[in-house]
């Protein structure tokens, strides 16, 4: 009965915890949320009014007609959707090489590749914008994707690197058996494999273009042309601190997020933690 | 014998040609749009670049720009900054992302709801998490004020980000919020390999919690802690998005990051800002060597 008691105890306590956990990760989100449908004047109320009198979506409203959101979001999309698909094509049979074929120099290789994914972005700012400009790149959606490849094709290719090394050698030798040559037994047996963990790649590479900042700070100057971290970064400095709009866009950008990752939690869970098992 | 060799050896040499014609998209393209522009960075940063200033021809100048680092007080307190920042922040997020790991290593109810909850603040953009911290310091309408003074932690609103130490400890604390749930996610996942009959037999051997702990569960969970502190080292040490958006480097919170982009960018010193973003990068790169050595060339098996 003792026991048992004291097993209950450690639960509350451990819910507790985990309650106590998810609320202060989420509090932010739910502050931005009530600021978002808040009337103005109790925004700017003292103490803090949490519960609005009354529920409006204004401040949505002028996301959309006051800023170019939706610009900023298709700009995102465009850019991130394409540096994705074109690490992912790049890479993943630089992936099964490096991971699958037996050669000289391959852990050099992913040496290098490994460290190229570790560059900081400011480190290569200066040449890639002197480029670009000459290149009349500035401005355009080539001139943020291929900067983006800098850092997403390294990181592609290490987390196929990985994903790939896990699966059966089996395979291979079956396929040679068929009389497979090493590109037929990449595209017609390990690439429809690899298919479900390209997507948890894909996903990961899509979401850490989706999020930077410096190069699209730097590489798209006009407002029409700017994606959405950067875009939301500027709306102080172009208008007076609408602190209502900047929550709704906090917001509007949050929602498609948390889907994404309540529906794909897992292939994310999986890309992250494979990055870090042995390639 | 030898001529059922004959096609494997030929297969063998194969397999390196093909490993090589596969590879070769991928290498070309990071050949240019990587390794160029990095050596073309430390090729910028020995010559004098003012953007503004083209009639002076670019010329070479040694090390000039890298001797101006050591003279120029600004670059020295940013270091010094950037190094507090990455100690601070790390420091924190191992030890609450352990703890939180350690906690959650069991099987509950709701633990998709949680995973969930931890990976929204890792997922969204770094720019969009600080400007919603900013209006929460908000000196007037913030909610952190309003908390602490309902709590009578503070007896009266602050204006957080106006200050040396209150700025500091915003950027930390969102920083922590961002990322110590992510260190916990992989922490979790680098314990749950741990396989339970390890704690059974230290059990029956008579060890104690704090014995299977230092015992098992620390020397196992090594390699994930380590490759988990090894990305964020490189990440709180390169900071820019975050303290651009948060304070703008203002109140002595300036990151080398956020310094080298306004020497390129702002006053259009290409040498001098390059020779920063080298210094950066030489940082960066000394810390995951350290790093390595520690994993032993875990990350990358023969």
């Amino acid at each position: 009965m003792n026991a048992k008691r004291k097993r209950t105890v450690g639960w509350v306590a451990f819910y507790l915890f985990v309650v106590v956990f998810v609320l202060l990760l989420l509090l932010p989100f739910i502050w931005q949320f009530l600021t978002s449908v808040k009337p103005l004047k109790e925004i700017a109320e003292m103490p803090a009014r949490w519960i609005p009198s009354k529920v409006h979506f204004d401040f949505y409203v002028n996301v959309f007609t006051k800023h170019p959101f939706a610009r900023y979001l298709l700009n995102s999309f465009i850019v991130a959707m394409c540096s994705t698909l074109l690490s992912i094509a790049i890479g993943a049979s630089a992936a099964y090489a490096l991971s699958r074929l037996k050669f000289r120099g391959r852990k050099a290789l992913l040496m290098i590749i490994l460290s190229i994914s570790m560059f900081p972005t400011i480190a290569t700012l200066s040449p890639l914008y002197l480029i670009l400009r000459n290149m009349k790149l500035l401005n355009t959606y080539a001139g943020l994707i291929l900067p983006y490849i800098v850092f997403s094709l390294p990181f592609a290719i290490w987390l196929m690197t990985s994903f790939f090394s896990q699966l059966d050698h089996g395979y291979e030798e079956a396929a040679y058996l068929d009389g497979c040559t090493h590109f037929q037994t990449f595209t017609k047996i390990m690439l429809p494999l690899i298919r479900p963990a390209t997507f948890s790649v894909g996903l990961l590479v899509f979401i850490n273009c989706w999020n930077e900042y410096l190069y699209a700070l730097t590489f798209m100057t006009k407002d029409s042309m700017r994606t959405v971290p950067v875009g939301i970064a500027l709306f102080p400095s172009n208008y007076q601190l609408p602190w209502g709009d900047m929550a709704a866009a906090s917001i509007v950008v949050t929602v498609p997020l948390i889907l994404l990752v309540l529906i794909f939690q897992k292939n994310i869970v999986a890309g992250l933690t494979t990055g870090g098992v042995k390639g | 014998m030898s001529s059922d060799n004959k096609p494997t050896i030929v297969y063998k040499k194969k397999e390196v040609r093909t490993a090589w014609l596969m590879m070769a998209p991928a290498l070309i393209v990071l050949a240019v749009i990587a390794v160029y522009p990095i050596l073309r960075t430390f090729y910028l940063s020995f010559h004098e670049m003012n953007l503004k200033r083209p009639q002076s021809g670019f010329p070479f100048i040694g090390f000039q720009n890298y001797m101006k680092i050591f003279s120029d007080a600004r670059a020295g307190t940013d270091i010094l900054f950037t190094v507090k920042f990455t100690v601070t922040t790390v420091l924190l997020e191992m030890v609450i992302g352990f703890a939180a790991a350690l906690i959650m290593n069991r099987a509950f109810k709701g633990r998709g709801i949680v995973r969930a909850a931890i990976l929204v603040p890792w997922a969204i953009p770094t720019s969009v998490s600080a400007m919603m911290w900013k209006f929460i310091y908000n000196d007037q309408y913030g909610m952190f004020n309003d908390i602490l003074y309902r709590f009578g932690i503070i007896k009266a609103y602050k204006a957080w980000l106006s200050t040396a130490s209150g700025s500091f400890m915003a950027l930390v604390i969102t920083d922590v919020w961002k990322t110590a749930p992510y260190m916990a996610l992989l922490i979790l996942a680098g314990l749950q390999m741990i396989p339970g009959e390890l704690y059974e037999s230290a059990k029956l051997d008579g060890a104690n919690a704090i014995q299977r702990f230092w015992n098992v569960t620390l020397p196992l969970a090594k390699r994930s802690l380590l490759v988990a502190l090894l990305f964020r080292t490189l990440d709180a040490f390169r900071v820019f998005d975050l303290i651009s958006v948060l304070t703008g480097g203002a109140n002595g919170t300036e990151s080398i990051a956020v310094y080298s982009y306004k020497q390129l960018m702002t006053f259009l010193d290409f040498g001098y800002g390059s020779a920063l973003a080298v210094l950066i990068f030489l940082i960066v790169f000394a810390i995951s060597v350290v790093y390595m050595i520690f994993l032993k060339g875990d990350l990358v098996s023969e």
